[in-house]
C-alpha cells in the first residue's frame, strides 16, 4: 500500500485523537463560567470540580497536537511548511491560548488568593474559547481550499481565511466542544453539577445539530466527494443519539456518541481534502498526498515507529482514565492547598530570637502536608 | 529589521526562554525520583518530605517548560518554512519520534504522579516519576539528534530534482558522533543545574535553621536538609566531571566539523601551532580580525583543547581567515544581495558565550567545595556564606546552559544546516535561505512582541512561585497516602468516598 496514503490516514488519526480528547478539555474550560451556580464559595468548589475532571489528563491530551504537528513535519514537510507559515496569525493565537491555559491549570491552586484564582480562570477560558473556534476556522479552510501559488506557497493573506464558510466552521467546533464538554462533565461528576451539565448538553446539542448539520451539508455539496455523505449521516445520527442518550441519562452512551460525532467530522474533513493535503483555489497548485510527502524511506521508518508506539500510548493513556475513573463532586474536593503570597511561615524569616520554629508559628495558608 | 533578522530574534527569544526551564526539569526529575525511591525503600519520612518539597518546585518549573515547548514544535513551520522544506525529510523524524516516544510518557505519567498518590500502589506510583525522569532524558536525546543533524548532517543524500535533503540512513542520524558528544554534555549539564539547585536551596535552609540555635531546628537541618545537600553535591560532582569530559570531546569534534565556530571561539584569526587559550580579549565587536588583542593567555591550551596536542605540527589550529578562504573556495555562496558569504560567525558573540558557558561553572564548584567541607562527617553549619553562595550559585548553571546554546547556534552561522566537511556538499543551507518567504516582517514583529510580553509576565509568575515554595520549606508533617497504608473501608462505604489527596 502507498505509504503516503497511510500517513495521510495516520495524521487524520492523530487529529482525531487530539480533537476528541482536547475537545472535551476545551468544553470543560469554556463551561467554567457557565455551569457553576450558588454563592461564591460554592461556585468556587464547582469550578474546582470542573477543572479536576480533566486535571490528571489534559496535558497528555494536548500531546496529540504536538504529535500531529511533528508527524506532519516528518511525513509531509511541504504541507507542514505551507500550512504553518500560511496560517501564521491563527496559529499564533492558538499557541498563546494554549500557553496561558496550561499554566493556569497548573498554577491556579498554588496560591490561595481569590484574585489569583479569578485571573487563572480568565486564562483558562480565553485558552479554551479561542482554540475551540480557531481550529474549526483552520480546518474549514483546508476543506474549502486556499490560495496557493505555483510554488505551493500560501499567498491568500489573513483575511482570506475568514470566509463565511470558515467562520461557520469555527462555530461548528465551538458548539461540538461545548456539547462534548457538557456530556463529559455529566459523565465525570456527581451531584447538582451533573444534572446541570445534562441540561446544558441538551441546549448545546441542538445548537451543534443546526450549526454542524448546516456546515456539513454545505461542505458536502460545495467541496467534497460523494462517499463522505456517510460521515455526514453518521455525524447527524450520533448527534441525535447524544441528545437522546443525554435526556435518558445514559451518560456513557451520550459521551461515546459525541466522541464519534467528532470522529465523523474528521473523516468528512480529511475525506473531502483527499487526495490533496492542502487544496488550492487553482487545483494545479494544490499540495497533494504525493507532492507534499517525504521519501518512502522516511515514511517506512516512521511507520514502524508509529505502529509500535501508538498502541502503547493508547494503552497507557486508557489506563490513566481507568485510574481516575471515579466521579467527582464538591465533597471530594479537598481544602485549598495553596500558599499565601503574603504570609510566610514565621520561621521563614525568623532569626534566633523570633521564637519561630518550623514546628510552630504557622500562619494561614501554609504547611499543607500533601 | 527585515523578516530574517526578526525571525532569528524570535527564535532566539523563544528558545533561550524555553531552555531556562528545560535543564532543571531534566535534571531534577531523576533527583526527585531518587528521593522517592529512598523513601519507598527505607520508609524514612525525610525522603518523603524532600520528595514533596522538591516535587512541587519541579512541577512549577515543568509547567512552563511544557507550554513553551509547544511553540518550539510549531515555529519551524511558521518562521522557517523554507528550512522545513529543505530538511523535513530528515529533521522531522526525530521530532515526531520525540513526541511519540517521550512527550506522551512525560505528560501522561506526570499526571498520574501528581494525582495518583492515593490511587496507585506505592511502587507503581514510584514507577510513574521514573517514567517521567527517563522520558525527559529521552526527549533531550531526540531533540539533540535533530539539532546535531543541523550541526553535522549525516545519513542523508541530496535530491537535485527537489533541491531537498533526503534521509537514507536513520541509524546514521541517531548515531551521529556530534549527537553522542552533545547528549552526554547536555545531560550532565542538567545534573549540574539540578544538583546546584537542590544544594543551594537546602544550604540556605540548613544555615537558616541552625542559626535559630533551637534544638529541633538544628535537628531538622541535620535530618532532612543535610541529606538533600549530600544528594545535590553528588549530582554536581557527577554533572561537573561529566560536563567537563564531554565538553572536551565535543570541542575536538567541533574543530573537525565546524572549524569556523571553534576558531571564532578562540578569536584565533590566523592559523597557528601551539595556539594559546585567551581568557581576556578585546576587540571592536565589528566582527573583524584587525582589532583583536589577546590580553591574558594560557599558552598552548587552545591547541590542546582542539587537537589534544600542546605544540608541534599536530597542534595546528586553523584561524578565522583560513576558514573563510577555504570555505569560499569550496562553497562560494553569495547572499541574497549578491555579496560573497562570510563563513565565520560573529567573533565577539562566539568568543564570549563560549567563555561564559565555561565560567558560569565557577559558582557550582565553589558551592560543592563549601558543602563538602562544611557538612563533612555529619556536620551541619550556620555559616552565612554557605547560604549566600548557595543562592548566588543557583542561577549560574542556568546561564551556562543558555550561553552554551547561544554559542552552539550562533557559532554555526551563517549556516542553519552546516555542511559536513566529509559529507555531501549540497546538504547545506544558509540561515538566510531558511526563513519563511510568505510571512511579512510586520507579522513576525507582532508575534515577537506578543511572545515577549506573555513570556515576560510568565517569568515573573514562575519566579514568584519558585521563590515562595522554596521559602516554604519541606512540609511539617507527611503521611503515607498510598492505598496499602490506608485503613480498609468500612462496610458499605467505598475507598472512593475519601476526598482527593490532591486537587487543582
Amino acid at each position: 500500500m502507498d505509504l503516503a496514503v497511510v500517513w495521510f490516514v495516520l495524521i487524520a488519526v492523530l487529529w482525531t485523537g487530539y480533537l476528541v480528547l482536547e475537545g472535551f478539555d476545551f468544553g470543560v474550560g469554556m463551561l467554567l463560567s457557565i455551569l457553576p451556580r450558588g454563592d461564591s464559595e460554592h461556585r468556587e468548589k464547582e469550578r474546582r470540580v470542573l477543572i479536576n475532571t480533566i486535571g490528571p489528563v489534559w496535558d497528555g491530551n494536548e500531546v496529540w497536537l504536538l504529535t500531529a504537528g511533528g508527524a506532519t513535519f516528518a511525513a509531509f514537510p511541504e504541507w507542514y511548511a505551507t500550512l504553518f507559515s500560511g496560517f501564521y496569525l491563527p496559529l499564533l493565537l492558538i499557541l498563546v491560548a494554549l500557553i496561558v491555559r496550561g499554566v493556569a491549570f497548573e498554577y491556579r491552586g498554588k496560591i490561595r488568593d481569590e484574585g489569583w484564582a479569578r485571573r487563572c480562570d480568565v486564562a483558562i477560558q480565553v485558552g479554551s474559547w479561542v482554540p475551540a473556534v480557531l481550529w474549526g476556522v483552520a480546518f474549514a479552510n483546508l476543506v474549502r481550499g486556499v490560495e496557493l501559488d505555483a510554488e505551493h506557497q500560501f499567498v491568500g493573506g489573513f483575511l482570506s481565511l475568514l470566509s463565511p464558510f470558515a467562520l461557520l466552521g469555527g462555530l461548528v467546533t465551538l458548539s461540538l466542544f461545548l456539547l462534548h464538554g457538557s456530556v463529559f462533565v455529566a459523565l465525570k461528576t456527581d451531584g447538582e453539577i451533573r444534572a446541570r451539565a445534562r441540561r446544558h448538553a441538551s441546549v448545546f446539542g441542538v445548537a451543534a445539530l443546526v450549526l454542524a448539520g448546516g456546515w456539513a451539508v454545505w461542505a458536502q455539496v460545495a467541496f467534497s466527494v460523494a462517499w463522505t455523505w456517510v460521515a455526514v449521516v453518521l455525524a447527524a445520527a450520533c448527534l441525535v443519539t447524544t441528545l437522546v442518550a443525554n435526556r435518558r441519562g445514559s451518560e456513557g452512551r451520550a459521551f461515546t456518541a459525541s466522541a464519534v460525532t467528532i470522529v465523523a467530522a474528521v473523516v468528512l474533513i480529511f475525506g473531502s481534502m483527499y487526495p490533496d493535503v492542502m487544496p488550492a483555489v487553482d487545483p494545479a497548485n494544490s499540495l497533494t498526498v504525493h507532492n507534499a510527502s517525504s521519501t518512502d524511506y522516511t515514511l517506512t521508518v516512521m511507520t514502524w515507529v508509529a505502529v509500535i508506539l501508538t498502541p502503547l500510548v493508547i494503552a497507557y493513556q486508557s489506563w490513566t482514565y481507568w485510574v481516575f475513573r471515579r466521579r467527582l463532586s464538591t465533597t471530594d474536593i479537598p481544602a485549598p492547598a495553596g500558599l499565601s503570597l503574603k504570609k510566610v511561615r514565621e520561621a521563614a524569616f525568623g532569626g534566633a530570637s523570633s521564637g519561630g520554629s518550623t514546628g510552630r508559628g504557622l500562619t494561614d495558608g501554609s504547611g499543607s502536608g500533601s | 529589521m527585515d523578516a530574517l533578522a526578526l525571525a532569528r530574534w524570535q527564535f532566539a527569544i523563544t528558545t533561550v526562554y524555553h531552555f531556562i526551564f528545560v535543564p532543571l526539569t531534566i535534571g531534577l526529575a531523576p533527583l526527585v525520583a531518587i528521593m522517592q525511591t529512598a523513601w519507598v525503600r527505607t520508609g524514612n519520612e525525610r525522603w518523603l518530605r524532600l520528595t514533596k518539597f522538591f516535587g512541587k518546585l519541579l512541577l512549577i518549573n515543568f509547567a512552563l517548560g511544557v507550554v513553551t515547548g509547544i511553540v518550539q514544535e510549531f515555529q519551524f513551520g511558521m518562521n522557517w518554512s523554507e528550512y522545513s522544506r529543505f530538511v523535513g525529510d530528515v529533521f522531522g523524524a526525530p521530532l515526531a519520534m520525540e513526541a511519540l516516544a517521550a512527550f506522551f510518557i512525560e505528560s501522561t505519567f506526570l499526571g498520574l504522579w501528581i494525582f495518583g498518590w492515593d490511587r496507585l500502589n506505592k511502587k507503581v506510583h514510584l514507577a510513574c516519576i521514573w517514567a517521567v525522569a527517563i522520558a525527559t532524558n529521552l526527549s533531550a536525546f531526540f531533540i539533540l539528534a535533530a539539532n546535531s543533524w543541523m550541526q553535522h548532517p549525516v545519513g542523508a543524500i541530496y535530491n537535485p530534482e527537489t533541491g531537498r535533503a533526503e534521509m537514507n540512513d536513520i541509524g546514521a542520524v541517531l548515531t551521529n558522533n556530534t549527537l553522542w558528544a552533545a547528549f552526554p554534555h547536555q545531560i550532565t549539564a542538567t545534573f549540574l543545574t539540578a544538583g546546584t539547585f537542590v544544594t543551594g536551596v537546602a544550604a540556605w535552609w540548613m544555615v537558616r535553621l541552625v542559626r535559630t540555635r533551637k534544638a529541633e531546628n538544628v535537628e531538622l537541618a541535620r535530618d532532612v536538609y543535610r541529606p538533600a545537600v549530600t544528594l545535590g553535591v553528588i549530582a554536581m560532582l557527577v554533572g561537573g566531571i561529566g560536563v567537563g569530559v564531554s565538553g572536551d570531546i565535543q570541542g575536538k569534534i567541533m574543530y573537525e566539523q565546524q572549524p569556523g565556530k571553534m576558531s571564532s571561539a578562540e578569536a584565533l584569526c590566523q592559523g597557528q601551532e601551539g595556539a594559546a587559550f585567551s581568557i581576556l580579549t578585546i576587540g571592536d565587536l565589528s566582527n573583524s580580525c584587525e582589532n583583536v588583542r589577546h590580553l591574558i593567555e594560557i599558552p598552548g591550551l587552545a591547541s590542546y583543547l582542539g587537537t589534544g596536542h600542546f605544540s608541534g605540527p599536530e597542534s595546528y589550529l586553523p584561524g578565522v581567515e583560513d576558514v573563510q578562504e577555504q570555505m569560499t573556495e569550496r562553497y562560494g555562496d553569495v547572499t541574497a544581495s549578491g555579496d560573497p558569504v562570510t563563513y565565520t560567525p560573529n567573533l565577539a558573540m562566539t568568543y564570549w558565550s563560549f567563555r561564559l558557558m565555561i565560567g558560569m561553572a565557577a559558582g557550582s564548584v565553589l558551592l560543592a567545595l563549601m558543602a563538602l567541607w562544611l557538612t563533612r562527617k555529619g556536620r551541619v553549619t550556620d555559616n552565612v556564606w554557605f547560604a549566600r553562595v548557595g543562592l548566588v550559585a543557583i542561577p549560574m548553571p542556568f546561564l551556562a546552559n543558555s550561553f552554551g546554546w547561544i554559542f552552539t547556534e550562533m557559532g554555526r552561522q551563517p549556516w542553519v544546516v552546516a555542511p559536513n566537511p566529509t559529507g555531501i556538499d549540497q546538504i547545506r543551507l544558509l540561515t538566510e535561505r531558511g526563513v519563511s518567504t510568505v510571512v511579512s516582517p510586520g507579522v513576525v514583529l507582532t508575534s515577537m512582541i506578543v511572545f515577549t510580553l506573555v513570556y515576560g509576565a510568565l517569568a515573573v509568575v514562575w519566579f514568584t512561585l519558585m521563590r515562595r515554595y522554596a521559602v516554604e520549606g519541606v512540609p511539617l508533617s507527611v503521611r503515607d497516602e498510598s492505598p496499602e497504608a490506608q485503613e480498609p473501608p468500612d462496610e458499605g462505604s467505598d475507598a472512593a468516598d475519601r476526598p482527593l489527596s490532591f486537587a487543582y
